[in-house]
C-alpha cells in the first residue's frame, strides 16, 4: 500500500522502535526499517496512535539509528501458504532456509489465527498408536489433542518426540501424519539432530520446518509458532492432511514474550512473566483440534523444559491449564537408565476416555489402565516405607506391589528407540507383568477381563 | 460532543477514542467494521474502551460511534437450549455467519426474534402491576414455563393485555400511561436485577454427590467456591453438577477454558436426561462458552452476562444453578486489561480492586423475595484455577473470603485416582448449621449426627495415618486398624464416586444416608464381634461386605441395601463362631 518512508523514530529501546508523527498505522501492521548501510529489518506495529507507534523489531534493534528509514506496508502479518510447504524448511520468520526458492502462495493466511468456534469443533475420537507403551497404555493420544511433553534440561525429551513423530499411526491404518517442527531458540546442535532423524527416515519430505535457533532473534520467536501453526491449519482444513505439530521450546517462547514486556514497561505477572501469558499461550494450544465438515485434523506435541524442574513454574502450570493432560519426563528414571522416562503417575491425558476401549483400543484398556497405575503408584510409595522399617515388615501384598514397581519399570516403561511396539502388544504385556501379583490384590480389574485374558486362564 | 468520535490509539484489546461524548460502560461501535466495545475509562477528551474482539488492522482515525446503552443482555423466551459467547451471541448463528473460525463485526440477535411463542395473560385489564410482576406464561420447553414479568423500572395499570401466538418483540400487554410491554427485555449485565429482600438458605441444593450433599452441603441460594490445580477434576465436578443437581434452571459458563472441553459438553449434554424429571437437561440449560484464545475482553463479561440471565430465571420464582468454569481466567483477563490501562497494580499483577469485584459476582448468588413475591435462588458454584495449586493467591483467597462453601480439590487425591478430588480434612461448608432442619425434616432425624460421626471417623484416621506411616499399620491396637478399616470403607465406598459411571455418578440423597448407616453398622458389627473374639481380617473380608461395597454400581441398590446390610451384620456375627 503505502510506500512513504518515516524518519521520525525517537526511541529504541531493547526490541522495540518507537516513532512519532506518522499517517495512521493499523495496530498490528507489519513495518520494514531500512538502515543507513541499506539492510533491512521487519517489525510489527504493537501500539498505535495519533503520536506515537511502536513497533517490535523481529531481528532486534541493532544498528538502528534515528535516520533509519521506516516502512509501513499497510497489511497485518500474512504467511504464503501453499501444499509445497511440506518438504520445505523455512526460518523463524518464513523465508526458505534450505536455498529453495520462495513459497508461491496459493493463499496469504493472516497468522494469527481465529479462534474454531466451540461448536464447530467436533470431539476427538481417533486413537493415535505412538509405539510407547507408556503413552498407548497410560496417557493416550487421541487425534486432534494438545498435549505437551513437561521436561527439563538434559533430559530425553528430543529422542520422545521424534520416536513419535516417526511412530504415529491410526491403529491399522498406514496413513502418515504430515509433521510441522517448529523450532524456537533451540541450538543448531539440537535442530541437527532433528533434521538428521527426519532425513534418515525419510520423514522429511513428509515435513514443514520452521527454524528459529538461539543465536536468531529472540523477538522473532513470538511469530515462529504462529507460521506454523497457520501452515497446519492450511494443510489440515484446506488439504485435509492429518497433522502433527512438535514445537519446541516452550519455555524459549515465553522468555521471548517476557522480553517484549520488560521493554514495554509492562507490569509483570509471576516471575516476570507478562500477565497475558495465558491468553497468549491459549492462542497457540487452541489452535489444535477437528472441525465439522473438514477431513484433516491438528495435534499438538510442544516441548517445553520446566525450570529447575519445577512443575509449577508459570510456563508448565499456565500450559497445564490450557492442555488435553502432559506427558512428565522425570529425571529419577532417567538417571536409572530407563529410556523413555516417562513418570506415567503425574501423567495424563484427559481425552484418553473418549478414544479407549472395544471399539477403538480393546474391551480390557480402561480397566488394565487404572490397574498398572493404581499398581505402580503403590508400589512406589512402599518403597519410601521401606527404605524405613526395610522389606521384611511388608506384608504379602505389598511385597507384591514393590517388585511390580521394579518390573513395570524395567520392562513396561523401558522400550528402545526404535522399539514400535502396537496397542496389543502393550496390552498384552501389562497382563503378563500384572500376572506377577496375586489376583485377589487386582481389584481394578473386571472379572470379566482377568477370565479372559490374564496368562493363567489364556494358556 | 457528538455520539461519534475517532480512534486516537490502539494497543491490543484497549482502544482509546477522542471526540466524543460517553458515560462509563457505554457499549460503542468501533472503526469501520463496528466491532464491538465497552467504555471503560474516562480521561478527559479521551474515552478508554475495551474491544471484544480482534483489533488487528484497525487504525486511528476510524470512526466510533457511541449506542448510548450499556451492556446488556436480551432476557425472553428462546434462552433456554441456548448456547453463546462471552456477549451472547449464539454460536450456531456465528458458525452460519462465519463459519468455523470466530472471525470479526458480525452481530446476531441473543435469540430468534421471530418465532412464534403462545402467551397466556395471567393478569387482567384493569389490574395494578409493578417492576418485576408476572403478568403472563410462556411453555418455552417442555419443563419450564417461562413467565413474563413486568421489566423492573416499570409499573402501571394495564389498560390492554391478551393471550396468542406473538413473536418476542410485539406488544403482548399495554400500560395506562402507554407504556408497551414485549416478551423480551434488556437488562444491563453490571446491575443486579431487583427483588424485594434477601432471605437466609435452608434448603440444600442437592448435587446428587455424595462427599459435597452429605460433608459438605452448599444450600440454595448459597456460593461455592472449588479451587484445584489443572488435572484435580474441577471441570468433571462442575460438569457433573449441572448435570445432577436439583436446581430448575442451570446456566453453564466455560470461562476461559479449553476448546475440546467445551465442545465435549456440547455434544454431551443435549443427550443427557434429567434425573429430577426424566426431560433433556438442556431444556433447562443456558451455556455459555467463551474459550480461553476468544477475545479477553468478552471472557470477562462472560460471567455478568451469565449470571444476568440466572437472576432473570430467579425473577421468576425458580432455583437456578450457575457454574462458573474458572472465574480464575475471569480474574486474570480483568488484570490483562488493568495492565493495559496502565493502572497501579495490586497482588500480583492483579488490579487493586479484584477482591471488590470478585465479592460483587458472588453477592449477586442468593435467596430471594422476588418482586413477585416469589421464592427464588441463584446458587453461584466458581472453580478457581490458583497457579501451582497454591491457594494463597488473590483469586483464591478473594474467593475464600466471600463465599461459605470451599470444596478443595487436592492433586494428591487425583494421582490415586480418587474422584471426586476433593479433600475432606480441608474442605468446609458452613450451611450444616442452617440445613440440619431440612435434613432432619425430609431424609432423617439423626442425618446431622450421622455426618458428624463419619466426618469425625476421618479426622481420626488422618492422626492415625500419620503413625502408620512411621511404623506401619499392624503395630496398632486392633481396635485402631478397625478404625483405620472402616475409615477406608468411608474413602473408598462412600467418597469416591465414579462420574462416568451410568449409576454411581447421581447417588439420591436418601440413599447417601442408607450408605453412611451401613457403615457405621459395620463399624458397630465389627466392634462386637472383635470383642467376642472374632479376628479383624475374616470380620474386614466377609462376602456380604464386598458385596455391599459393590452394590452401589448396580440399579435398585436403594431397595437391595437394607438386606445387604443385614446379610453383612449375620455373618460377621458368624466369624465370632469360626474361632
Amino acid at each position: 500500500m503505502t510506500g512513504k518512508e518515516y524518519r521520525t523514530i525517537t526511541d529504541v529501546k531493547g526490541p522495540l522502535v518507537f516513532l512519532n508523527k506518522t499517517e495512521p498505522v493499523a495496530f498490528g501492521e507489519i513495518v520494514t526499517i531500512r538502515l543507513a548501510d541499506g539492510s533491512i529489518k521487519n517489525g510489527q506495529v504493537l501500539d498505535t496512535s495519533d503520536d506515537l507507534v511502536i513497533v517490535q523489531v523481529f531481528e532486534g534493534t541493532a544498528k538502528i539509528d534515528r535516520t533509519a528509514g521506516v516502512t509501513f506496508m499497510g497489511d497485518v502479518f500474512k504467511l504464503p501458504v501453499s501444499k509445497d510447504l511440506v518438504g520445505r524448511i523455512l526460518d523463524g520468520a518464513g523465508r526458505p532456509r534450505d536455498g529453495g526458492p520462495d513459497i508461491v502462495a496459493e493463499e496469504n493466511a493472516d497468522i494469527i489465527g481465529a479462534a474454531i468456534n466451540p461448536f464447530s469443533r467436533q470431539s476427538p475420537h481417533d486413537f493415535i498408536q505412538t509405539g510407547i507403551s507408556a503413552i498407548d497404555c497410560c496417557t493416550t493420544l487421541v487425534r486432534g489433542q494438545k498435549l505437551p511433553i513437561f521436561s527439563a534440561s538434559g533430559l530425553p525429551h528430543n529422542d520422545i518426540a521424534l520416536q513419535i513423530a516417526r511412530q504415529a499411526k491410526l491403529k491399522g491404518s498406514d496413513e502418515q501424519f504430515i509433521v510441522v517442527f517448529c523450532a524456537m531458540g533451540i541450538t543448531a546442535e539440537e535442530y541437527n539432530f532433528f533434521r538428521s532423524d527426519l532425513e534418515r527416515t525419510g520423514a522429511l519430505e513428509n515435513a514443514a520446518l520452521f527454524v528459529n535457533l538461539a543465536d536468531d532473534p529472540a523477538v522473532e520467536r513470538i511469530i515462529t509458532p504462529r507460521l506454523a501453526l497457520t501452515a497446519a491449519e492450511y494443510l489440515a482444513f484446506e488439504h485435509d492432511y492429518h497433522v502433527l505439530v512438535i514445537y519446541t521450546d516452550m519455555t524459549n517462547y515465553c522468555d521471548a514474550l517476557r522480553q517484549i514486556g520488560a521493554a514495554r514497561e509492562e507490569v509483570p505477572g509471576r516471575r516476570g512473566y507478562p500477565g497475558y501469558m495465558y491468553t497468549d499461550l491459549a492462542m497457540l494450544y487452541e489452535r489444535a483440534g477437528i472441525v465439522k465438515g473438514k477431513k484433516g485434523s491438528i495435534t499438538q506435541f510442544p516441548i517445553l523444559t520446566m525450570p529447575g524442574d519445577d512443575i509449577t513454574h508459570p510456563i508448565p502450570d499456565l500450559s497445564g491449564y490450557i492442555t488435553e493432560g502432559q506427558i512428565v519426563i522425570s529425571r529419577e528414571l532417567h538417571q536409572q537408565g530407563i529410556y523413555p522416562p516417562i513418570n506415567v503417575l503425574p501423567s495424563l491425558s484427559r481425552l484418553m476416555g473418549s478414544c479407549i476401549g472395544a471399539d477403538t483400543t480393546r474391551e480390557d484398556h480402561k480397566s488394565v489402565s487404572d490397574q498398572m497405575y493404581a499398581a505402580y503408584a503403590q508400589g512406589r510409595e512402599l518403597r519410601g516405607l521401606v527404605a524405613i522399617v526395610g522389606e521384611d515388615a511388608l506384608n504379602e501384598r505389598d511385597k507384591q506391589l514393590l517388585d511390580f514397581s521394579g518390573v513395570f519399570e524395567d520392562r513396561f516403561l523401558r522400550q528402545s528407540r526404535d522399539e514400535d511396539r502396537s496397542i496389543d502388544e502393550t496390552l498384552d504385556l501389562c497382563w503378563e507383568l500384572m500376572s506377577s501379583i496375586d489376583t485377589k490384590y487386582l481389584v481394578r480389574l473386571d472379572q470379566k477381563w482377568i477370565e479372559k485374558y490374564h496368562p493363567d486362564n489364556k494358556a | 460532543m457528538s455520539k461519534e468520535g475517532v480512534i486516537y490509539r490502539i494497543s491490543g484489546p484497549v482502544v482509546t477514542a477522542t471526540g466524543m461524548s460517553a458515560g462509563m460502560y457505554d457499549v460503542v461501535r468501533v472503526g469501520d467494521e463496528g466491532l464491538m466495545g465497552e467504555v471503560i475509562e474516562l480521561h478527559g477528551e479521551k474515552a478508554v474502551i475495551q474491544v471484544y474482539e480482534d483489533t488487528s488492522g484497525i487504525r486511528p482515525g476510524e470512526p466510533v460511534i457511541n449506542t448510548g446503552e450499556t451492556l446488556s443482555v436480551s432476557l425472553g423466551p428462546g434462552l433456554l437450549t441456548q448456547i453463546y459467547d462471552g456477549i451472547q451471541r449464539p454460536l450456531p448463528t456465528l458458525e452460519e455467519v462465519m463459519g468455523v473460525f470466530i472471525t470479526r463485526g458480525v452481530d446476531a440477535d441473543a435469540f430468534d426474534l421471530e418465532k412464534k411463542w403462545t402467551f397466556e395473560a395471567v393478569v387482567e385489564k384493569g389490574a395494578a402491576v409493578e417492576g418485576g410482576q408476572v403478568i403472563g406464561h410462556v411453555q418455552e420447553t417442555e419443563t419450564i414455563v417461562h413467565k413474563i414479568m413486568v421489566p423492573p423500572t416499570m409499573s402501571g395499570v394495564v389498560k390492554n393485555i391478551k393471550s396468542g401466538d406473538f413473536n418476542v418483540t410485539e406488544t403482548v400487554c399495554t400500560l395506562e400511561d402507554g407504556s408497551e410491554i414485549q416478551m423480551m427485555q434488556k437488562w444491563p449485565v453490571r446491575t443486579p436485577r431487583p427483588y424485594r429482600q434477601k432471605y437466609a438458605p435452608d434448603t440444600p441444593l442437592i448435587t446428587g454427590m455424595r462427599i459435597l450433599d452429605f460433608l459438605f452441603p452448599l444450600a440454595k441460594g448459597g456460593a461455592a467456591g472449588i479451587p484445584g490445580p489443572f488435572g484435580s477434576g474441577k471441570t468433571v465436578t462442575q460438569q457433573s453438577l449441572a448435570k445432577y443437581s436439583d436446581a430448575q434452571i442451570v446456566v453453564y459458563i466455560g470461562c476461559g477454558e479449553r476448546g475440546n472441553e467445551m465442545t465435549e459438553v456440547l455434544d454431551e449434554f443435549p443427550h443427557l436426561i434429567d434425573p429430577n424429571t426424566g426431560k433433556p437437561l438442556m431444556n433447562r440449560t443456558v451455556m455459555i462458552a467463551n474459550t480461553s484464545n476468544m477475545p479477553v475482553a468478552a471472557r470477562e463479561a462472560s460471567v455478568y452476562t451469565g449470571i444476568t440471565i440466572a437472576e432473570y430465571f430467579r425473577d421468576m420464582g425458580y432455583d437456578v444453578a450457575l457454574m462458573a468454569d474458572s472465574t480464575s481466567r475471569w480474574a486474570e483477563a480483568m488484570r490483562e486489561i488493568s495492565s493495559r490501562l496502565e493502572e497501579m497494580p495490586g497482588e500480583e499483577g492483579y488490579p487493586a480492586y479484584l477482591s471488590s469485584r470478585i465479592a460483587e459476582f458472588y453477592e449477586r448468588a442468593g435467596r430471594v423475595e422476588t418482586k413477585n413475591g416469589d421464592d427464588g435462588s441463584v446458587t453461584v458454584i466458581g472453580a478457581v484455577s490458583p497457579p501451582g495449586g497454591d491457594i494463597s493467591e488473590p483469586v483464591s483467597q478473594g474467593t475464600l473470603r466471600i463465599v461459605k462453601v470451599f470444596w478443595g480439590l487436592d492433586a494428591g487425591l487425583a494421582r490415586q485416582r480418587h474422584f471426586p478430588a476433593i479433600n475432606w480434612l480441608n474442605s468446609y461448608s458452613l450451611y450444616p448449621q442452617s440445613l440440619n432442619q431440612w435434613f432432619r425434616d425430609n431424609i432423617a432425624q439423626d442425618f446431622p449426627e450421622i455426618r458428624t460421626q463419619i466426618s469425625g471417623l476421618l479426622q481420626i484416621e488422618a492422626e492415625l495415618q500419620e503413625i502408620v506411616q512411621l511404623v506401619g499399620s499392624d503395630a496398632l491396637p486392633v481396635d485402631q486398624q478397625l478404625t483405620l478399616e472402616v475409615a477406608r470403607m468411608i474413602r473408598e465406598f462412600f467418597l469416591q464416586q465414579n462420574g462416568f459411571h451410568d449409576v454411581d455418578a447421581y447417588c439420591d440423597i436418601n440413599l447417601q444416608y442408607s450408605m453412611s448407616k451401613a457403615i457405621l453398622s459395620f463399624q458397630e458389627a465389627a466392634k462386637n464381634a472383635m470383642a467376642a473374639g472374632a479376628q479383624l481380617n475374616d470380620v474386614v473380608n466377609v462376602p456380604a461386605r464386598t458385596a455391599l461395597m459393590r452394590g452401589r454400581f448396580e440399579k435398585g441398590y436403594i431397595d437391595t441395601i437394607d438386606d445387604m446390610v443385614k446379610t453383612m451384620i449375620d455373618e460377621i456375627g458368624a466369624t465370632v463362631e469360626d474361632n
